[in-house]
């Protein structure tokens, strides 16, 4: 254990020093903010153009929801976004530079040096989202109403699982390939194959999508539940993980 | 200390290793000596677990490489890659420090021993410059430095001077004389003198299989070859040509070669040669600058074995 934390700490370092942290951060907050700017001022924005008023006439006054789904839909684009983007070199890079090798010559098991870097990116999005999420709050309550707090920490608790998804994929392609375009191409093409059939209904209520209708549906106040996109997303991050490490511990650096 | 046994590693059909057999000493600087491609560098990936073998066995400080204890005999060794890599975002400082967490060394031990290979290898003035701006020369001080936080008793260096200028070359090639005794040293090079002047013993690889592995002298001795070379005054050319005719007309000369001022004579008898050579010279009336019975160099046993790419 005292070696995770060797190695935690590093990452945590590097995630500050490169500026990942800041990175996510920012970029999520800004969506954070922007979710019910966007939802409250579009209807006002809209009447600025030539026949707005009345195609504003025809859009319904805004409301707390519109800027949930507004949040909804932009910190999960943008969260596997910056979730490939951040991702897709931390194995590949370290293997192409000559570091791992530096570094697992020595008493590093190689799967705590996968380990810690899956929880320092999550530590990172779970920052970020936390952020995120106290801001869109913040401004949501300021230009409509208070949101249920309970259900809003559920929301974006199951919007990281659902980028988290996207970490432990990444991260085994990074961990497969030995550059990071390769990892981010291959990362792409499992994004596809997870997206194609997810917009299909049957199939898509078990696939970690709907991790992110499940917080909208909760927030809108209804009751559905959808426990086996849950548990398959859970099994997809521990299947990433272990995959790459099976892979990670046989390959020559 | 490190006992290799017919270690192969094949790449497809390229065989990196084709059967290595090695055997190096405690507490011996060991030169492991051989041209490009000949398989130093993959023989050092396979012993610090970096590399998995095809076939064959190894052993580094009494643990089979490669298996569940490979995590012991990394806490026990230290490696110099050729080209030492590190997170450019961090100081030299910093990264002594990481890699002594990484080997379990107290906040005080660290501290002590970052401090100590700093000025061990030059680079404490340096300490806190980040090490992307480093030249390829301190990058490679900085490799020793990280090979050595953990006192191994088992180095690993891979071409450690090959970055170095002359001077750095000097101190480094020093540093490792001095772990003479302290640790076990393999260092790989295809710098022949570079080797003659720090190593106990030598392994000549060539085509991954180890050609010969004997200490220095012996090696050297086995080699030699009972040559001498006379170096006359200038504008003796023509009298220099005319001598190595008499010459090779005697017994016990085996062949004569002239360059330049110098006749290069190689003999099947020493002792006649030593009685004879020097007044036959002089006979000639040649004015010399030079007699000697050449010594062969590190480089003429090299030229030898790795020309005929077998043992000898």
């Amino acid at each position: 254990m005292r070696i995770f934390f060797v190695a935690l700490r590093k990452e945590l370092i590097e995630q500050w020093r490169s500026y990942r942290l800041l990175i996510a951060a920012v970029i999520l907050v800004i969506f954070g903010l922007l979710s019910p700017l966007t939802a409250k001022y579009t209807p006002q924005l809209m009447r600025l153009l030539p026949s707005g008023d009345e195609i504003a006439k025809l859009i319904p006054p805004p409301t707390a929801m519109d800027a949930v789904s507004q949040y909804v839909k932009n910190l999960s684009q943008f969260g596997v976004i910056l979730a490939l983007l951040m991702t897709m070199g931390v194995v590949a890079q370290e293997k192409d530079k000559g570091t791992a090798a530096m570094m697992l010559a020595k008493p590093m098991p190689r799967g705590v040096f996968l380990a810690a870097k899956f929880v320092a990116l999550g530590l990172t999005f779970a920052a970020s989202i936390a952020i995120a999420g106290a801001a869109g709050y913040y401004y949501t309550l300021l230009l409509f109403e208070a949101l249920d707090v309970g259900r809003w920490l559920v929301l974006n608790a199951l919007m990281l699982l659902f980028v988290l998804v996207y970490v432990a994929l990444t991260l085994f392609c990074s961990t497969v390939t030995k550059s990071q375009v390769g990892a981010g191409g291959l990362a792409f093409g499992l994004l596809l194959v997870l997206a194609i059939p997810g917009s299909l209904p049957k199939v898509g209520e078990y696939l970690p999508g709907q991790l992110i209708n499940w917080g909208a549906a909760l927030m809108a106040g209804k009751a559905d539940a959808y426990w086996p996109a849950l548990w398959i997303s859970l099994g997809l991050i521990v299947a990433a993980l272990v995959g790459a490490w099976a892979v990670f511990a046989k390959q020559e650096l | 200390m490190i006992e290799v046994e017919d270690l192969k590693k094949h790449y497809g059909p390229v065989r990196a290793l084709d059967g290595l057999n090695l055997n190096v000493e405690p507490g011996t600087v060991f030169g492991f000596l051989g041209p490009n491609g000949a398989g130093k560098t993959t023989t050092i990936r396979i012993l610090t677990g970096l590399a998995h073998p095809t076939a064959g066995r190894a052993w580094v400080a009494g643990a089979a490489v490669g298996a569940a204890a490979g995590r012991a005999v990394a806490h026990r060794i230290g490696h110099l890659p050729e080209e030492p890599a590190f997170y450019p975002w961090m100081t030299p400082r910093e990264f002594l420090d990481h890699v002594g967490r990484v080997f379990g060394l107290s906040a005080s031990e660290r501290a002590a021993r970052t401090k100590e290979l700093l000025d061990l290898v030059g680079l404490a003035e340096a300490s806190k410059r980040r090490i992307g701006g480093f030249s390829r020369g301190m990058r490679q001080r900085l490799g020793l430095a990280q090979a050595l936080v953990n006192r191994p008793e088992v180095l690993f260096l891979d071409e450690p001077v090959s970055a170095l200028d002359p001077v750095g070359r000097k101190e480094v090639l020093e540093l490792v004389g001095k772990l003479r005794g302290q640790c076990t040293v393999l260092m790989s090079t295809h710098i022949l003198a570079d080797v003659e002047r720090v190593c106990d013993t030598i392994g000549i690889i060539a085509r991954g299989k180890m050609v010969t592995e004997a200490k220095q002298e012996d090696l050297i001795a086995r080699y030699a070859v009972p040559a001498f070379e006379v170096e006359s005054v200038n504008g003796f050319g023509e009298r220099i040509n005319g001598w190595a005719e008499t010459l090779r007309k005697m017994s016990w000369v085996k062949t004569v070669t002239v360059a330049d001022q110098t006749a290069r004579i190689i003999v099947n008898d020493v002792e006649t040669a030593q009685r004879e050579l020097l007044a036959s010279a002089v006979q000639a009336g040649l004015v010399l600058t030079r007699y000697e019975m050449v010594k062969p160099s590190l480089e003429d046993v090299f030229l030898r074995l790795v020309g005929e790419g077998g043992p000898a």
